[in-house]
């Protein structure tokens, strides 16, 4: 009976060890999984799911990085050998490990016409029918791998020392950077040409980064997310005759709080705290 | 050479799986590209890893046929020739903590075997449900993130970065702490095919007459629990978490092992 008893108590401390062990493990995972995929400064190959997802759908497998670095057209204009954009990270990068990337400064996305990166997903990570235009054909332009954002504070064209290296530089010439022409009041007669990046267009391939000659890029590509703002749906161009059409059969709505109390009149009179 | 044949055959083996992957990359060749989580073999069939196909699928993303696919026909083989000799002849961390296990007999540090009481060799198979979960919870596919094995591959192919860390602790925690500690407690791929392959085709034998009770096999032995009929009874290893290395067959001077075909008819 006290055997028995013993076993028993035996058997409730292994199985309670057991049960709090893996606890205390799958709690130390989560948590080291959870930070090491938190690197949102990152660029992803053309067709890339949204980050969340492609971390979820990558299996890491390097297929993609593989059809990149090895493509005849990666040469210089001198014939030498270029790297491939693509990298695999590795520990270190500090990206998620196993994933394919591009750092533009390094190697920017010369944008093949074949895409050789994307039909090789075996996963589904690389989505191909993003890329895809009206023809069924894949068209590298409709890539959004992120998109180029100018600091126009180190920007010479801004200084109004003219400098249009990105402009050239893009290969969806004077569609994705535009220059917008301004007089220049300092000197009174010369022009300022200020490259314009449109996001509708760019594709973040990130040549006008690699291309810009301040010695850190004034012009770089950022994910889309880290790049874009968001108005917001409450927020109507009434002049847009489609935008216009959402708020058709909206009806007036009254808000009441402590402050719509009040007149309007006493409400810009007052003091208000933030 | 007799003690040696399925060591040579095995190294042979995973080296030049090695090589082709490295090939892929460095070369364009389009023999075997990609890396074990998935592949392509001579440019069209595709390959995944069984476990690492499921971890996927627990984020919640629906994987590309070709991944499915592709772990079906790994499923498959590995069904056939036995799970666990993706451990012993494909896995390139085999080779590192095989050589760590070397060095720990070398240098006498299995004289005092100690009882790991927290670390049982059913850990693994806890560690691999649990990696599904965490894959679930986290949104990645979580032995991906750490895993020693395609860090191991990746940097062979790609080169290895800061990643080498995680294969030289591999090799100390085998070496200097628990025997056998990764690969035949912890890894949880390796527990993925133990299970693929518990009804494999081609096991090893054991021929009581023929036994002469030297029990080298079993010191050579990297799951040696496996290896519980020698000089008892003449049956297969039929154990899924044998990894049909072959060490046993090499070592035995009695022609005592040897693999066969295993026969579903009972005696």
């Amino acid at each position: 009976m006290a055997n028995s008893d013993n076993n028993r108590r035996k058997f409730f401390a292994t199985t309670l060890q057991s049960v709090g062990l893996t606890a205390l493990g799958g709690l130390l995972w989560s948590g080291y999984s959870d930070e090491v995929k938190a690197s949102p400064l990152v660029l992803r190959p053309p067709g890339a799911l949204k980050e969340d997802d492609f971390l979820k759908a990558c299996i890491k497998c390097g297929l993609c990085a593989e059809a990149c670095v090895n493509r005849d057209s990666n040469k210089n204009k001198d014939g030498s050998k270029r790297p491939g954009t693509l990298q695999m990270a590795k520990g270190g990068d500090h990206r998620m490990i196993g994933t394919p990337f591009f750092v533009p400064l390094e190697v920017p996305c010369y944008m093949c016409d074949d895409i050789p990166c994307v039909p090789v997903c075996p996963s589904g990570a690389l989505d191909m029918p993003t890329l895809l235009n009206e023809k069924e054909e894949l068209d590298i332009n409709k890539a959004r791998m992120g998109l180029a954002v100018v600091h126009k504070e180190s920007c010479i064209a801004f200084w109004g020392i003219q400098c249009d290296a990105c402009y050239r530089a893009c290969p969806l010439l004077d569609e994705a950077i535009t220059l917008e022409y301004h007089k220049n009041e300092r000197t009174g007669k010369h022009a300022f040409l200020l490259p314009i990046v449109h996001s509708d267009v760019c594709t973040g391939c990130g040549l006008c980064e690699k291309a810009c000659v301040t010695e850190e890029p004034a012009i770089f590509v950022l994910p889309i997310e880290q790049s874009t703002g968001k108005a917001g749906s409450h927020y109507v161009k009434g002049w847009d005759k489609k935008d216009q059409e959402r708020v058709r059969d909206a009806k007036e709505i009254k808000t009441k709080n402590e402050r719509s109390e009040k007149e309007a009149a006493d409400y810009l009179n007052m003091e208000v705290e933030y | 050479m007799k003690k040696m044949k399925y060591l040579l055959l095995r190294r042979v083996t995973q080296i030049t799986l090695l090589v082709l992957y490295f090939g892929a990359n460095a070369y364009g060749w389009h023999i075997l590209e990609g890396t074990f989580g998935a592949s392509k073999l001579f440019g069209f069939i595709p390959l995944a890893d069984p476990y690492t196909t499921l971890q996927v699928l627990a984020t919640g993303f629906v994987l590309g046929a070709d991944v499915l696919l592709g772990a079906l026909i790994i499923t498959l083989f590995y069904f056939i020739v036995g799970g666990r000799a993706f451990c012993s002849w494909v896995c390139p961390i085999n080779m590192v903590t095989d050589l760590a296990n070397w060095l720990r007999r070398k240098l006498n540090l299995d004289k005092e075997e100690v009882n790991y009481r927290f670390l049982k060799r059913r850990a693994r198979y806890w560690i691999m449900v649990l990696g599904l979960i965490v894959s679930a919870v986290v949104g990645v596919a979580a032995f991906e993130v750490l895993s020693p094995i395609t860090i191991m591959q990746r940097g062979i192919v790609f080169g290895f970065g800061a990643g080498i860390a995680i294969v030289i602790a591999i090799f100390l925690f085998d070496l200097f702490g628990v025997k056998n500690g990764w690969c035949g407690h912890l890894c949880p791929l390796g527990a993925s095919y133990s299970l693929i392959g518990k009804a494999s085709l081609i096991r090893v034998n054991h021929d009581h007459e023929a036994c002469t009770n030297c029990m080298e096999c079993k010191i050579v032995c990297p799951e040696n629990q496996v290896l519980h009929m020698i000089n008892k009874e003449s049956i297969m290893v039929t154990d899924g978490e044998c990894t049909n290395c072959g060490r046993c067959i090499d070592v035995c001077g009695d022609n005592a092992l040897g693999f066969s075909i295993r026969s579903f008819t009972k005696k």
